[in-house]
């Protein structure tokens, strides 16, 4: 090869990687970086995106919002419906996981029950809601069981009623959202050493004191990594809450997702709903660098 | 090895069988109710006592659903979109990680980081700028909006798949080609594409079902019927005929059975694509 031919190829050699990440990086930058300065921008502005000339509004936007006692509301109703969520995806997960684990069942049962067990996640949010308004209706099949088996006295209105309604839509949530746990739990369950349990056995560990001293703690790592991101995705939860409630009744199953969009395309308020969206885009970073330092550290 | 005290032992394998039973029913009643539901009448979904099995099957909903051309668009909206999403999707992270993964470049650590960080961006935070953006553009109401959007949500995590990926094949072999005097552009072609289907087919599965699931951009980004997706027709059906519970419920068994085959013919794909992200 002559000299020039060479750094002819050292040159295209440098710029390939930029060229083939080129399409990638448009789309980030375009769709991704610029619209999330621009919610920025617009939440500085009045009346935002529905004119062409907005004026500066300083941290007015902030303040309504931090002054609505509805998006305080929203988001101790986030807080619940997120850990409240995160919390029983976990156990639920975790207790699943170590039943089909045990050798006490046959392999054949344990895979038809693997699939069975995960099928709430095949279906789509919106299906998922559409299910549980049937089965939660007054006169659906929850409310008859529960009533023949006289556990309640009268029909109960689970979405419409304001002291169940926050309660229900998070019990439609733990449903949907287990198998994720599940999943990745049989996962670490199955790469746990076998000779731990069997050093175990000879020092005669009882089966809770294998669970809590060798399952656990070699499961940790699984256990926080998708708790921080069932947090962060369950957090911003749309479609579940829209369908079955759409934040009412009143405001009681209203979350920081169905407060923004209200505020956005109900009251046409953008430059509000902007500064909510920042809020969220801000807790969401707050716990994503946690995430990604907690990834590192690993 | 296990000692057993055969009495205790036994009931302990009663009771797991029992939880086992018990987890059954929590996690299957509520898809059975809807499978059931979508073969009755109206009138029977809420008789006393509830009919486990449909007393007078009746295929009415599905012909309801299947003869009314607006639903049907609604599908192929939802095929079409998620269908041109996944192409654009796989072939932009495969040139995206070919780059990642075969070469080493100023800023590949920061662009990493990036990437893996959008993956969190609320979707509701980007909402109301692509609204703007959309508006300003003239394409509200169309595919081509729809479409863009997508593009933004698939493509990290597809970045990241494609790359794990391309990580496990051989440079030895696009070195081979370039020993031959060919480019990294012809290596990508004859050498790596054709050994990469899995990891292609893993990116795929996970696009479409995260198109196929999306709500609130085809919620808010288009307006007339005829570009509804199904996530949207459904809604819609349950704004109109509040009381057609058996035509809900066959609209979302059609709705869901792309994902359940999916999950039946490549379930290795399907768990990778769902647990995206969440095991390293």
């Amino acid at each position: 090869m002559t000299r020039q031919k060479r750094s002819h190829h050292k040159l295209k050699r440098a710029v390939a990687p930029y060229l083939y990440l080129s399409p990638s990086l448009l789309i980030v930058g375009l769709l991704m970086l610029l619209p999330m300065v621009t919610v920025i921008a617009y939440s500085f502005q009045n009346s935002a995106v529905l004119r062409r000339d907005p004026s500066f509004a300083g941290l007015k936007h902030y303040q309504a919002i931090f002054d609505d006692p509805v998006f305080w509301a929203s988001l101790w109703h986030t807080l619940y419906f997120t850990c409240m969520s995160v919390v029983f995806h976990m156990t639920i997960g975790m207790i699943f996981a170590l039943m089909l684990n045990s050798d006490r069942i046959n392999p054949t049962l344990r895979n038809v029950l693997r699939v069975l067990y995960i099928l709430p996640w095949l279906f789509t949010a919106v299906i998922i809601a559409v299910i549980w308004r049937l089965l939660l209706e007054p006169n659906g099949v929850v409310n008859s069981i529960l009533m023949q088996m006289g556990i309640i006295g009268s029909k109960i209105e689970w979405f419409s009623s304001p002291e169940t309604a926050l309660h229900a839509v998070t019990f439609a949530n733990i449903w949907a959202g287990y198998p994720l746990f599940m999943v990745s739990l049989l996962a670490g369950l199955q790469g746990i050493p076998k000779d731990f349990y069997e050093a175990a056995d000879i020092d005669g560990a009882r089966a809770y004191q294998k669970l809590i001293f060798i399952t656990i703690p070699q499961l940790m790592p699984i256990i926080i990594s998708i708790s921080l991101l069932d947090f962060i995705w369950t957090m911003q939860v749309f479609p579940l809450i829209w369908i079955t409630t759409g934040g009412g009744p009143i405001y009681a199953t209203e979350v920081l997702s169905t407060y923004t969009y209200k505020l956005a395309f109900s009251s046409y308020n953008l430059s509000q709903a902007s500064a909510s969206a920042v809020v969220i885009l801000l807790i969401s970073l707050g716990l994503t660098l946690f995430y990604i330092r907690y990834q590192r550290a690993r | 090895m296990r000692k057993r005290n055969s009495g205790k032992d036994k009931l302990i394998t009663v009771a797991l069988h029992i939880a086992l039973a018990a987890g059954l029913f929590f996690a299957a009643f509520p898809i059975y109710w809807m499978l059931s539901s979508s073969f009755k009448s109206n009138t029977e979904i809420f008789a006393l006592p509830p009919t486990i099995l449909p007393k007078a099957f009746t295929l009415e909903a599905y012909a309801a659903i299947l003869g009314d051309p607006v639903k049907l668009r609604f599908f192929f909206n939802s095929y079409f979109v998620a269908g041109a999403v996944t192409v654009l999707t796989v072939l932009i992270a495969l040139l995206a990680a070919y780059g990642f993964s075969r070469f080493n470049f100023r800023g590949k650590g920061s662009l990493n980081t990036l990437i893996i960080s959008t993956q969190t961006i609320p979707p509701i935070t980007l909402l109301i700028p692509f609204f703007g953006l959309v508006v300003s553009y003239g394409i509200f109401d169309t595919y081509v909006a729809l479409i863009l959007t997508y593009l933004v949500f698939t493509l990290p995590y597809a970045i990241l798949l494609m790359t794990g990926y391309l990580n496990t094949l051989p440079r030895d072999l696009d070195e081979a080609v370039a020993v031959d005097g060919g480019t990294s552009w012809t290596a990508l072609w004859r050498v790596i594409v054709p050994i990469s289907l899995p990891g292609i087919v893993a990116t795929s599965v996970y696009t479409f079902l995260l198109c196929w699931n999306e709500f609130l951009f085809a919620l808010t980004l288009t307006k007339s019927t005829s570009m509804r997706t199904v996530p949207i027709g459904i809604q819609l059906l349950m704004g109109q005929h509040a009381f057609e519970w058996n035509q809900m419920m066959a609209m979302s068994v059609l709705g869901s059975l792309p994902l359940l085959l999916i999950y039946l013919v490549a379930q290795r794909f399907f768990l990778a694509g769902m647990t995206a992200g969440s095991v390293k």
